[in-house]
């Protein structure tokens, strides 16, 4: 059985969530194996529905009031006796923020190893092979498991999610038994980040903006590309950060965030090794920029030397047109 | 108060990584090597904690002989002691083996710590394990990418990075806490700390003789290969007037890339 923790945020399953029910369905059915979902938190059964569609013939429900706010500790028990009862083959997270810090806990105390952030997944006889980027993606290598049951996270937008089923599958509630003492590292407050309505990670679209935007005045330039283009987010280079001109979290590359979407717009972005290690394994990747020798425009499917502020407003009107059709 | 900083030895992120196919690693020859830079923001929130009360700061570092420039950077930026857990294997990407390793060293050594702090990845594994993964096999709280944290006794709390949102976790000591960017900014080591860096001793512990019995330090993850990424192709790059440039951007999403 494949077994696949989904995260729930904001009383739905996260869409990366579904990725990895996507691609354990299709993994499974090559290997002849069924999958399962797991869920965790407080009333939350109604939420199993989406997951058949997604391929999820079986959904764990595991409920207790004490996991009705995020915990690792909490969590990892409460999956561990679910695991210990099911015994799954493999168990997939999505590399979420949650799932990055979940899963490690988890798989430690299962005692097995795992691999973090995957960006492809093979089956090979009854055993898998993943792919993960090392070295900020400067190289990728391929693991399989000797301890089981095989644990891997993968990356968010990168699998595709599979045309909803429709079917219905089994709904299984599992009273968690715990105890304060299992909880104890419980999210006590959850603080919004201002103005932001998608993460760079979880965006389709991203929009970034470096050194060459000149000013933090000039990223509404971009916020304007994001409120037209659909699923997008503002990113930004190290420097356009670090000058103060965006908050961190918008920073992509390798001590930011690593993004897949399937456009990455990169404004004003020269294209350092450790941005380019955080958005290069984008789908389509297009760059303006005035410096010709720019080595962003080594990686860029399209690039336009030019002057982005005179770039921006024709782009932008162009894009409304498209958009409006 | 007790701290313990894990810190490593990671590749420059300026490094051009080239590969050995055979050996199914890195090749080194030719890189420089530097703490890992989530690791100097944990010294850092360790230092600031000392200097706000009292407390002893450790490294510890997890490598071969090439790792004491690293524990010696951490006494130079002002952390009290240094501790050396050798072993001269190549990098195994397995979070659990090298949990496994400072969890025993923890227990049979070094068992007087009320707090551990880790970077939040260890960027060239960039595997987001170990601190999870230690935290687990002490029955310890964690919070992982961390931006903010203040301790009051024994008792803290951290607020923490997500998609869009930062949560606000409290836990009681001893902890585990991994350092994200935005903690805070690492100071450069002084002079006078370099200085007494070079003079302080290392205490070397040798992985092997930790007690492990059997084949508890074989990875568990099997390397099949290592290769570079397929490289992106540069693709057209146009020097037109912005009217037409911003024309061809759209077309070229739309038409050729189909992704709009
Ligand atoms: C340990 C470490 C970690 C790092 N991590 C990251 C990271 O995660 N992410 C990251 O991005 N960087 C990172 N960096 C920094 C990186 O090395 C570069 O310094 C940074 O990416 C440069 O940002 P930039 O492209 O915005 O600025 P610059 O390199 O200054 O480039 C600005 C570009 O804008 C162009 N430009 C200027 N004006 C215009 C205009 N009007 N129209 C069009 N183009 C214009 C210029 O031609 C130039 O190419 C890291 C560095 C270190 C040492
Ligand atoms: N060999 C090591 N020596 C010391 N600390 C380590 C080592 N490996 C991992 N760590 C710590 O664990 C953190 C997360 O690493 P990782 O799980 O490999 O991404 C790092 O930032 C370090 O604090």
């Amino acid at each position: 059985m494949f077994l696949v923790f989904l995260e729930i945020r904001d009383g739905k399953i996260k869409k990366s969530s579904l990725e990895a029910l996507s691609e354990a369905k299709r993994r499974a059915d090559e290997m002849s194996m069924d999958v399962a979902a797991a869920i965790a938190g407080h009333n939350i059964e109604a939420l199993a529905g989406e997951a058949f569609c997604y391929g999820a013939s079986k959904v764990f429900v595991l409920e207790n009031t004490l996991l009705s706010h995020y915990s690792p500790s909490g969590f990892a028990f409460a999956l561990k006796s679910l695991i210990d009862e099911v015994n799954p083959t493999v168990i997939l997270f999505s590399a979420t923020a949650m799932g990055k810090d979940l899963a490690p806990r988890l798989a430690a105390s299962l005692g097995v190893s795992l691999a973090t952030d995957c960006i492809k997944m093979t089956a090979n006889g009854g055993k898998l092979e993943v792919v993960r980027p090392i070295y900020a993606g400067k190289a990728f290598a391929t693991f399989s498991f000797k301890s089981s049951p095989q644990m891997v996270s993968l990356r968010p937008n990168v699998f595709p999610l599979i045309d909803p089923l429709d079917t219905q599958g089994e709904t299984v509630k599992k009273d968690v038994v715990l105890a304060e003492d299992n909880v104890r590292d419980q999210v006590v407050e959850l603080l919004k980040a201002e103005g932001v309505a998608l993460d760079v990670t979880e965006a389709e679209i991203v929009v970034s903006g470096g050194r060459g935007m000149k000013g933090p005045e000039n990223f509404d330039l971009l916020r304007d590309l994001t409120s037209i283009l659909p699923h997008s987010a503002v990113g930004a280079s190290r420097s356009a950060v670090d000058a103060g001109w965006i908050d961190h979290q918008h920073q992509v590359g390798q001590t930011g965030k690593t993004v897949s979407p399937n456009i990455y717009l990169a404004f004003g972005v020269s294209g350092a090794i450790q941005h380019l290690a955080g958005m290069s394994s984008s789908k389509v990747i297009v760059a303006v920029n005035k410096d010709p020798e720019a080595p962003i425009f080594r990686v860029a499917d399209f690039g336009v030397i030019g002057d982005l502020f005179q770039v921006i407003p024709p782009l932008k009107e162009e894009l409304k047109k498209l958009l409006a059709e | 108060m007790n701290i313990f900083v894990f810190v490593k030895k990671v590749p420059d992120t300026e490094s051009k990584i080239r590969i050995d196919h055979e050996a199914k690693c890195i090749i080194e020859e030719g890189l420089s090597f530097v703490i890992n830079p989530y690791d100097e923001i944990a010294i850092e929130e360790a230092l600031r904690l000392k200097e706000a009360g009292e407390a002893t700061v450790t490294a510890f570092s997890l490598g071969s002989d090439e790792s004491i420039p690293i524990l010696k950077k951490a006494l130079a930026m002002g952390a009290d002691e240094a501790v050396l857990l050798k072993e001269d294997l190549a990098e195994s990407y397995d979070g659990l083996r090298t949990a496994r390793i400072f969890v025993q060293a923890l227990k049979t050594k070094y068992s007087d710590y009320n707090l551990l702090l880790f970077g939040k990845q260890s960027v060239g594994a960039d595997n987001s394990q170990v601190p999870s993964m230690v935290a687990e096999l002490l029955g310890l709280p964690q919070v992982n990418v961390v931006t903010k944290l203040e301790i009051d006794g024994n008792t803290g709390s951290a607020y923490r990075e997500i998609e869009g949102a930062v949560e606000k976790v409290s836990f009681s000591l001893p902890a585990i806490i991994s350092a994200q960017k935005g903690l805070n900014e690492p100071r450069y080591e002084t002079l006078k700390g370099i200085m007494a860096a070079k003079r302080k001793d290392i205490p070397v512990v040798e992985v092997q003789e930790l007690g492990f019995d059997g084949d508890e330090l074989t990875s568990q993850l099997e390397l099949i290969k290592m290769e570079s990424p397929p490289p992106r192709e540069a693709g057209k790059v146009i020097e037109e007037d912005p009217d037409v440039a911003a024309k061809k951007i759209v077309e070229y999403l739309r038409e050729e890339a189909k992704a709009l």
